[in-house]
């Protein structure tokens, strides 16, 4: 086993925790601690990537762009990574992510389409990024399906592909064996990204690590949708102790932890009944919040919107459905009440 | 004009929505009558099943269409890239080009929005199945109270999304927004598209959010401006249905707290040719028949008057 690299997505994945509310300041901050701590890549954007302030996912209230722009200006020596997802955000936005500094794209298809990423990929190339692809909710899909999908990105020119476990819903074997799937298949790297609502971020991570993944995923104090991520901090301890730390200062990252991030929190992340529900349902991570607050107006449980949810099948970025699964729940217990 | 005074139409383009249009077509023609369906891949299901039902077809693709000068109107279901050329051709030649493709060399229609404007002009644009689906809503709000943003989201099933759209998503995005502003009349538009692989493939779904102007609109109005205009487009596409809303609720936007209108909406094709979980692809063939079945009945009574 190698020493994986690691991104950290407080800013990205940790904008769905933060209701998509980061500003100037608490960017700078972040960064600031990350850099120093020797943390390599730092992805910053709306949690839904480019574009993704909207009714559907939430508005930003810094546009992302400038927050891009501002995490740029403060790194000293970490890259800043975009994420970008093909059907939000388009290449309009990519050159502009380029113009405020960023120079790795993260682009993150539904892990069954990862054909509609071609011109994304082709533009990111062009203008001289490192461009990792996300296949998101791999859990669907068996992993000879995942691997072919991976190829894809590949051949458009992907540096490295990210198993990403959108709903948290993958168990370690399960992890390892979608990596090691896509190892076999693709002569770029492999990566892997982790949620925690079944309680088992950081053992996925190490599943992935040991079926031969190069670069994984963390957040502060797992700070993202869901449960959230892998905590990079945990990460950084835990790849420390098994002789594999890539060159990050654990000391530090538990104080960027401890005192910058954890004093912004609007709450901590963790595998409580509705995050649990999403991993067990498999349905996309940062449907929580959003199912909890139409559950709360409609006077559903959200469990039940979740599990429904995960029924129908929904995929990434389908929060619209939200609402209409919360809707179509208070007609038929209206209908039960009236029978 | 046909002697059994109809108006001749030909379908260029023998894929898919070639085929479904050409459905449509024969099902219900109104005014036109279908004598053309012009492909140019000699081994084509779509061509075959024209033939078989005793169409004229040609392999020759436009130079078929220009050919025969009583052509009045010409379906352009073949590419962006194609049509920039058969637009000029048949613009030349003096035929109406109904563009299915994303070119948008003319003017965008959706039929019951502002085809209207548009009867007179020699080449309409379909936009997208995106924009065919939200943009009537987005006006039925718009009527009542300007639309200071309007968002939609277009879910289609993964088989129903071809190389085309796959390829070009981008596009997609840009093109809806843009109709939604310019058609829609909404200050500022958003797109989204998700493709979702389940099977079975799921029907079209499209979810509308408009932030009115007026924040305390009143929802009744807004009801029934939306129930008639959902009206008016089931009479070109039967399977067009608001599932859930009109539904109003209070959020955060850049513009401070205001009111969201969500209408939640479902497509089924008709199953002319397509499946019927396609609505995407449905509400294209259904409103370009739809336009083509109105220009020539203004053609028509052009031509008595």
């Amino acid at each position: 086993m190698r020493p994986p690299r690691i991104t950290d997505t407080t800013l990205r994945d940790g904008s769905h925790a933060f209701r998509h509310q980061f500003t100037r300041e608490q960017v700078r901050a972040v960064v600031a601690a990350l850099d120093d701590a020797g943390v390599p890549v730092i992805e910053v954007t709306h949690g839904d990537g480019l574009a993704g302030s909207s009714i559907q996912y939430g508005f930003s209230r810094v546009p992302d762009l400038d927050l891009v722009e501002e995490a740029a200006a403060t790194a000293r020596r970490a890259r800043i990574a975009i994420l970008l997802i093909p059907g939000i955000g388009t290449r309009k936005e990519l050159r502009e992510a380029v113009r405020r500094g960023a120079t790795v794209a993260r682009i993150a298809t539904q892990c069954t389409e990862a054909d509609i990423s071609e011109q994304h990929f082709g533009l990111a190339k062009e203008l001289g990024m490192e461009a990792v692809g996300l296949l998101m909710m791999a859990h669907m899909i068996p992993p000879e399906r995942l691997a072919e999908q991976a190829q894809l990105m590949e051949s458009y020119g992907a540096d490295c592909v990210y198993v990403t476990d959108s709903a948290g819903a993958m168990l370690p074997w399960q992890a390892a064996a979608a990596v090691r799937a896509l190892k076999q298949a693709l002569r770029i790297q492999v990566g892997f990204h982790a949620h925690n609502n079944l309680g088992v971020a950081i053992g996925n991570c190490l599943a992935a690590l040991e079926a031969g993944a190069d670069q994984l995923d963390g957040s502060l104090r797992g700070c993202g949708a869901g449960a959230g991520n892998a905590a990079t901090e945990v990460l950084a301890a835990v790849l420390d102790k098994a002789g594999l730390n890539p060159g990050l200062d654990v000391f530090k990252l538990m104080d960027a932890a401890e005192f910058i991030l954890a004093p912004m929190m609007p709450f901590q992340p963790m595998p409580d009944r509705d995050a649990v529900t999403i991993g067990y349902a498999g349905t996309y991570s940062t449907f929580l919040l959003h199912a909890r607050r139409i559950g709360e107006r409609l006077g559903l449980d959200p469990r039940e919107i979740l599990v429904e949810l995960g029924r129908r099948k929904a995929v990434a970025g389908q929060e619209d459905w939200i609402l209409d699964v919360a809707l179509d729940l208070v007609r038929q217990k209206q209908a039960a009440v009236a029978s | 004009m046909s002697r059994n005074g109809k108006v001749k139409v030909a379908i260029l383009g023998s894929g898919n929505i070639g085929t479904d249009l050409m459905y449509k077509i024969l099902k219900n023609p109104g005014p036109m009558e279908l004598v053309l369906v012009a492909g140019i891949d000699p081994q084509s299901e779509g061509l075959a099943r024209a033939r078989a039902l005793g169409l004229r077809t040609s392999v020759d693709g436009i130079q078929a269409v220009l050919e025969d000068p009583d052509i009045r109107i010409v379906f352009d279901a073949t590419s962006a890239k194609s049509h920039v050329r058969h637009a000029k051709v048949l613009r030349e030649a003096g035929k109406v080009a109904v563009d299915l493709t994303p070119a948008a060399v003319g003017p965008y229609v959706v039929p019951p929005v502002n085809l209207g404007e548009h009867l007179d002009v020699p080449n309409v644009n379909l936009i997208t199945c995106g924009g065919q689906a939200t943009i009537p809503l987005v006006h039925a709000v718009n009527r009542v109270s300007p639309v200071r943003y309007a968002e939609i989201v277009s879910t289609v099933a993964s088989r129903s999304a071809g190389p085309g759209t796959r390829q070009n998503i981008d596009e997609f995005t840009s093109t809806t927004a843009r109709g939604l502003e310019v058609i829609g009349g909404a200050a500022l538009g958003k797109a989204i598209i998700i493709l979702n692989p389940a099977e079975p493939p799921i029907i079209m779904r499209n979810t509308i959010y408009c932030i009115p102007e007026d924040d305390d609109v009143d929802p009744d109005r807004i009801r029934e401006s939306v129930e008639r205009m959902v009206a008016e487009v089931q009479r070109y596409v039967p399977g067009y249905r608001l599932k859930n809303g009109p539904h109003f609720d209070r959020r955060d936007t850049p513009w401070g707290e205001r009111t969201v209108v969500a209408m939640l909406l479902e497509i089924e094709g008709a199953g002319d040719y397509l499946p019927t979980y396609a609505g995407n692809l449905d509400i294209m063939t259904a409103a370009a028949r739809r336009v083509g079945e109105l220009i020539a009945q203004h053609m028509l009574t052009g031509a008595v008057a």
